[in-house]
């Protein structure tokens, strides 16, 4: 079995409103697939469906060859909120060796870690003091700080300068090629061109499932952007007919 | 329950705690100007023959209550914190057990508790002379019991939360009724019977008879153990229901 994500027929009501209409799709093992759609096209309720914390509807989500959610994932998925999820009253470094410790790893592994997402200069300064780019780096390490199998991001890189955006970018892909399967969500289509594979969802449906030279092909486009646009309102003729 | 996990939580919240130093200054040093105004208060007052002063009857029942009310307070804000910022889901996703996190908070604010009791109470006993027969060992004790009681109310009705706004007002709904009905403005047994059935329920009205019985008996009487372990198991029973409120899942 080479996915390590594998959803079918996913459906999630919130608020009286389906935001995801039957999903089914597969994360491959040991690349960077990117989650693409515009802001609430459903991407976090997918991952959060994935993560396990997100109550489903209809459907099923496996993960790691476990149903999403089974209690032995949970030391094998790291998640990254979109809102930094890491304790503002602690330092960089205190919230990040507290997330090693719940995953049995000691400090150095934490520092280290810090240090990996760009953060050693402000190691010792409190996450309610950073920028909003550092705090989301803040969060990113304690996410990749149990050094799970499988890691889902949402949105990692918003507000990042671009050269730390190309270092993290590159440290995704390093981390693929380790093994590690990423899921890794944006709605900045430049970003589309660095994933491996693609899942392009709007309105809670998946518009594309394929790698970026294949879209690229299909639509006879080389700007992923102009793709993508091509590729929804080939979808939305298809509906209407 | 895994106890490195327990210990990592356990420092993390102090550490949390140790960072607001503000909130610690104000932690040690609050019970003690009230203990002062309330010395003040009854100094000049007379006292029957055979009986404590009032002093010692009110100092030695506050010194149960401020771990109370101060942690019932500083636990609801943390994990409605907890919740609201996203950490708490966060949490449930690594391996963490609910139980650690919620004793993780008992043990870390319990032990808040201790050194809070341990102040007032030196300063009443050595600067404002309070007498009781039994140790200040046991008060310090008692205390502890009604801080770590709190947390695990604080941590319960912090479901009931959806802002700080509502936090605060769980504050007046647990605490008041609590310290209006447990015997220090009008003896127990001298309530209407309906009030004293209410009395009867509340956990601190089980704290409060223990500090008076380490006020009245030199040695620890078998009630004040009673309640000592009446007070423990509703905080207990407070955990369980706060363990209820956690969802690993939620819509």
């Amino acid at each position: 079995m080479d996915d390590t994500v594998s959803v079918r027929d996913l459906v999630v009501e919130r608020g009286g409103r389906r935001v995801l209409q039957g999903i089914s799709c597969v994360v491959p093992r040991g690349a960077v697939t990117g989650l693409l759609g515009p802001s609430g096209s459903g991407k976090t309720t997918l991952m959060r469906a994935v993560v396990g914390v997100q109550t489903v509807d209809s459907g099923t989500v496996t993960v790691l060859g476990r149903p999403a959610g089974a209690a032995e994932l949970r030391r094998r998925v790291g998640y990254l909120t979109q809102a930094p999820s890491v304790y503002a009253d602690l330092t960089v470094r205190e919230n990040a060796r507290y997330f090693a410790a719940l995953h049995g790893r000691d400090h150095a592994h934490a520092d280290q870690t810090v240090a990996d997402v760009g953060l050693a200069g402000a190691a010792t300064q409190l996450v309610g003091n950073l920028s909003g780019g550092q705090r989301s780096r803040a969060s990113l390490a304690c996410a990749l700080v149990g050094d799970p199998e499988l890691v889902i991001l949402d949105e990692p890189t918003v507000g990042q300068d671009p050269v730390l955006r190309a270092d993290l970018w590159a440290r995704f892909h390093a981390m693929a090629a380790a093994g590690t399967t990423l899921l890794v969500s944006s709605h900045v289509m430049d970003e589309a061109g660095r994933c491996d594979r693609l899942l392009l969802i709007r309105d809670g449906r998946l518009v594309a499932d394929d790698t970026p030279a294949a879209i690229r092909a299909a639509t006879g486009v080389d700007d992923l952007e102009e793709a993508f646009l091509r590729l929804i309102k080939a979808s939305e003729q298809e509906g209407s007919a | 329950m895994n106890p490195h996990i327990l210990a990592a939580t356990t420092g993390r919240i102090l550490r949390q705690l140790r960072h607001d130093r503000r909130t610690v200054a104000l932690l040690v040093v609050v019970p003690t100007v009230l203990l002062t105004l309330v010395y003040f208060m009854y100094v000049d007052q007379p006292t029957p023959p055979g009986q404590p002063t009032v002093f010692d009857r009110v100092a030695l029942i506050m010194l149960g209550f401020f771990p109370f009310i101060i942690m019932f307070l500083v636990t609801s804000i943390a994990m409605l914190r907890e919740r609201t910022t996203g950490t708490l889901e966060r949490l449930l996703t690594t391996p963490l057990a609910k139980l650690d996190l919620l004793f993780g908070y008992g043990i870390a604010f319990g032990l808040a508790g201790v050194v809070q009791a341990t102040v007032a109470s030196a300063v009443a006993y050595w600067v404002f002379d309070l007498t009781t027969a039994g140790s200040i060992g046991l008060v310090i004790m008692i205390a502890a019991v009604n801080a770590v009681l709190a947390v695990a109310l604080g941590l319960f009705c912090s479901a009931f939360a959806r802002t700080e706004f509502q936090a605060v007002q769980f504050m007046p709904v647990v605490v008041a009724p609590q310290l209006l009905l447990c015997g220090l403005f009008v003896p127990r047994g001298e309530m209407a019977g309906w009030l004293q059935a209410i009395s009867d329920v509340l956990p601190l009205s089980y704290a409060v008879e223990a500090l008076q019985e380490v006020g009245a008996h030199a040695d620890p009487t078998g009630t004040m153990w009673r309640d000592v372990a009446i007070v423990a198991g509703a905080a207990v029973a407070a955990l369980v229901l706060a363990a209820a409120t956690l969802r690993r899942r939620s819509g």
